[in-house]
């Protein structure tokens, strides 16, 4: 599932922008309610001790995601 | 404020809400917004109640309501659980939205979190297609004010066509302001607003289904939101609009015609299913940016900066989990090293006066009996719970509480979730074992938080491996009688604390355990996603949580001691004073139960104790010391080692001390806790294997522990 190009593969530290949503389901909806949507800026922001899940900062919100969905959530590198 | 006696014990057990007006002139207003934007603040500082608050999402999971008058005129305040949406994507949007929609609220309060408005305004612009009557109050000012953040709030109010309001909940600001603009909202209420643009397919077809809806809605809903629901093909509001309108939806000739071809034209233009839903989320994410552009301004500041810092370090790969573990034993220490003092003085008084009530029952020349059953039986119960629970009770509970208002928590679910996700649950489990510890009732509710009903099963049926603070007491006396021996002062309280933080780690380690059992057997499934939301950090009220917390714990435990450890003083006695035959009733029951109990490490009095301790585990050890002494050996138990000589006496030892802590941790949730599990599950059968489960853990357990160690 994990593309070259999915969430992630973001650093702490690194910005992308969103180019799609793979997820589906209630998941997606979730994603969607909290404003990540194509073209979306979002920060990798800091990882848990045990490196999964990882805290996304998403429209001013500190948000974390289990790699399982980020791996869903497609971004492009500026 | 944190965990409040509203949110724990019997008050867990919520009922359905009704509002009710005192007068017919009353505004009802809905307290809406994003989960941990500061509803229940805004709630408690104008109505003057006590709704639990936190720095974490999720805690307010159920409608609470209040009164508050303002230059003259009364108003009903709803405060609804927080929700991304109005969609319903889980059991807590659907409480909110059901309310919005179908509660008739006069006017919506929208509480939005200055820090991130733009996300926040989602869910002001879907309320707003709903009705007009809405106030958007920007609340956290202040924190964004910290964090760099400058908001334009007269051109949001501009853009939106409502009134905004400022405001930070926990100085009070604003909400004078807030109050003039919700008195101000013209009465006319459901004014329908046309905020959000659609692609044009999804107008044409909202054009086609308005009119056949505007006739059944009869101006209760707003035709337009009602076409795009049923366009979304949101199921359960369909259930819900067809008995507003009091017809069943696609019976109705005019609408499934209207429907059909509305379907017909988005599927032509390719928007069916997700891609609808695409299409309309995104519109009202665009909108929201829309509004925000250039009215939000944020430039971190230097402070802002160093709480990432700190927050990285706090979550880090080498401090994450020892500064957990650190902040457990620290809670635990200060609990132990401050409940001493007073339990022990609270024990001379109360045994003083248990001494001068005696005196009186014999100078009234009152029958023996009498004395016995009120001073021995019911007071000395009394007694014992107020001194040696509530001492600890009431410094653990503060505390917890701060952790809690500091918005520690959600990183404890952050750091343990991929332990859950190994056992396939889910990592916000974490936060309702933290309620937990405040008390299992609570801790059942926020299970609420989890949107998997099997993952929220497994949290329900573990939540009792986390001891409440009714049963801290009970293995903070056992630790320091047993195991403290001449280590006094500052080193034996911190080797007690180590101790108990041992235990509870063995607690959380049956939860993972347990878990996983369940996952592979009972409730088999796979991991399911979810978004947690780490909030900022927030300074606690410090004073106020302390004084609050410690007023309300001290009344709920005075209030439960009278309610529940009188009567089992009083079940006590008449149980070791009653003869049938030879014996008394006491001996009797734990005679019977003495070859189970002593099989697990334990002895007849200690496990009757737990079974009559059903009610409230605060009571388990009063009745423990109340039946030994009945049988005849009587001290003056005014301090623990003379306890320990009276448990000593009737045979204890090392191996009955650790088996009834393991018991203590791991036995059948209190009654409160049960008859909470029965109403969130709404199933008997889930409450019987709530009920089974740990306890079957602690036979096994204790059962393996006694029989090895009397090998060695």
């Amino acid at each position: 599932m994990t593309g070259s190009n999915s969430l992630t593969n973001l650093k702490v530290g690194q910005r992308a922008r969103v180019t799609a949503l793979r997820s589906d389901g209630s998941m997606r909806r979730r994603l969607q309610d909290i404003g990540l949507i194509a073209g979306t800026e979002v920060e990798c922001v800091q990882k848990s001790p045990a490196g999964d899940p990882v805290a996304y900062l998403i429209r001013g919100a500190l948000i974390a995601l289990r790699s399982e969905d980020s791996a869903r959530v497609m971004i492009a590198c500026p | 404020m944190g965990l409040t006696s509203g949110s724990t014990g019997i008050h867990a057990v919520d009922t359905r809400l009704v509002v009710k007006k005192q007068q017919e002139s009353h505004m009802v207003v809905a307290l809406a917004g994003n989960p941990n934007v500061g509803k229940s603040t805004v709630f408690n500082a104008l109505t003057g109640m006590n709704q639990h608050t936190g720095n974490w999402p999720g805690k307010t999971v159920a409608n609470a309501q209040g009164n508050c008058t303002h230059k003259g005129r009364g108003f009903v305040l709803v405060d609804i659980p927080g929700s991304y949406s109005l969609m319903a994507h889980s059991a807590e949007e659907e409480v909110a939205r059901d309310f919005i929609c179908f509660g008739a609220p006069d006017a919506v309060a929208v509480v939005c979190d200055a820090t991130c408005l733009e996300r926040n305004l989602n869910l002001v612009l879907q309320t707003l297609e709903i009705t007009g009557s809405v106030v958007v109050c920007v609340n956290l000012m202040d924190e964004a004010r910290r964090k760099g953040i400058s908001v334009d709030l007269e051109l949001v109010s501009r853009r939106l066509g409502v009134p905004v309001i400022p405001a930070a909940a926990r100085s009070g600001e604003g909400l004078e302001e807030l109050m003039d603009a919700l008195a101000g909202l013209p009465r006319e209420s459901r004014r329908e607003t046309r905020l959000i643009r659609y692609p044009k397919p999804v107008e044409q077809a909202v054009a086609l289904l308005e009119p056949a809806l505007e006739k059944l809605c009869a101006g209760r809903l707003p035709a337009r939101w009602a076409a795009l629901r049923l366009l979304d093909g949101d199921e359960k509001l369909r259930c819900s609009l067809s008995s507003l309108c009091g017809a069943q939806l696609e019976e109705q000739a005019d609408v499934a015609q209207a429907l059909a071809r509305a379907r017909a034209l988005l599927g032509q233009a390719g928007l069916t299913g997700e891609g609808l839903e695409d299409a309309i989320v995104s519109a009202l994410v665009r909108e929201a940016e829309r509004i925000c552009r250039g009215a939000v301004l944020a430039q971190p500041t230097r402070q802002e900066l160093r709480d990432r810092k700190i927050d990285r370090a706090l979550t880090s790969k080498w401090f994450g989990y020892p500064l957990m573990l650190l902040l457990l034993a620290a809670v635990l220490w200060l609990t132990i090293a401050g409940a001493n003092l007073p339990s022990e003085l609270l024990a001379k008084g109360l045994f003083w006066v248990q001494d001068q009530l005696s005196r009186a029952f014999v100078c009234f020349h009152a029958p023996e009996w009498l004395r016995g059953v009120l001073v021995d039986g019911v007071f000395r119960t009394l007694a014992w719970v107020v001194s040696v629970m509530l001492p600890p009770m009431a410094i653990f509970f503060p505390l917890f509480t701060l952790l809690e208002d500091l918005g520690y928590l959600p990183r404890v679910a952050f750091n343990l979730d991929k332990y859950f996700k190994k056992c396939c649950a889910c990592g916000k489990q974490a936060l309702t074992m933290c309620m937990g510890f405040g008390c299992n009732a609570a801790g059942i509710v926020g299970c609420r938080i989890i949107d998997s009903p099997r993952e929220r099963l497994i949290a329900m049926i573990t939540n009792n491996f986390v001891p409440c603070n009714g049963r801290f007491p009970t293995l903070i006396a056992i630790l320091s009688m047993f195991f403290l021996g001449a280590a006094g002062g500052l080193s034996g309280s911190i080797l007690s604390a180590l101790l108990l933080t041992g235990i509870i780690l063995l607690g959380i380690l049956m939860t993972f355990l347990v878990s996983k059992l369940l996952s592979m057997t009972l409730l088999k499934g796979v991991p399911s996603s979810f978004t947690l939301e780490l909030p900022p950090y927030r300074r606690p009220q410090i004073g106020r949580v302390i004084v609050r917390s410690i007023f309300d714990r001290t009344l709920f435990v005075l209030g439960r001691a009278a309610a529940v450890a009188a009567p089992a003083g009083l079940v006590i006695w008449l149980l070791a004073n009653v003869t049938v035959g030879e014996h008394t009733l006491l001996a009797l029951c734990s005679g019977f139960l003495d070859p189970f109990g002593r099989f697990l490490g334990m002895d007849g009095v200690i496990l009757l104790a737990f079974v009559l301790g059903l009610p409230a585990n605060e009571i388990v050890v009063p009745i423990m010391i109340m039946a030994y002494t009945q049988t005849g050996v009587l001290t003056d138990l005014a301090e623990l080692s003379a306890l320990k000589g009276l448990l000593v006496a009737n045979g204890w030892t090392w191996i009955t001390a650790v088996s009834t802590m393991l018991f203590s941790l791991m036995h059948w949730p209190c009654s409160t806790t049960c008859m909470t599990i029965r109403k969130e599950s709404g199933s008997v059968k889930w409450t019987a294997v709530s009920f089974l489960v740990p306890t079957l853990a602690g036979v096994v357990v204790c059962g393996l522990f006694a029989n090895l160690a009397r090998l060695l």
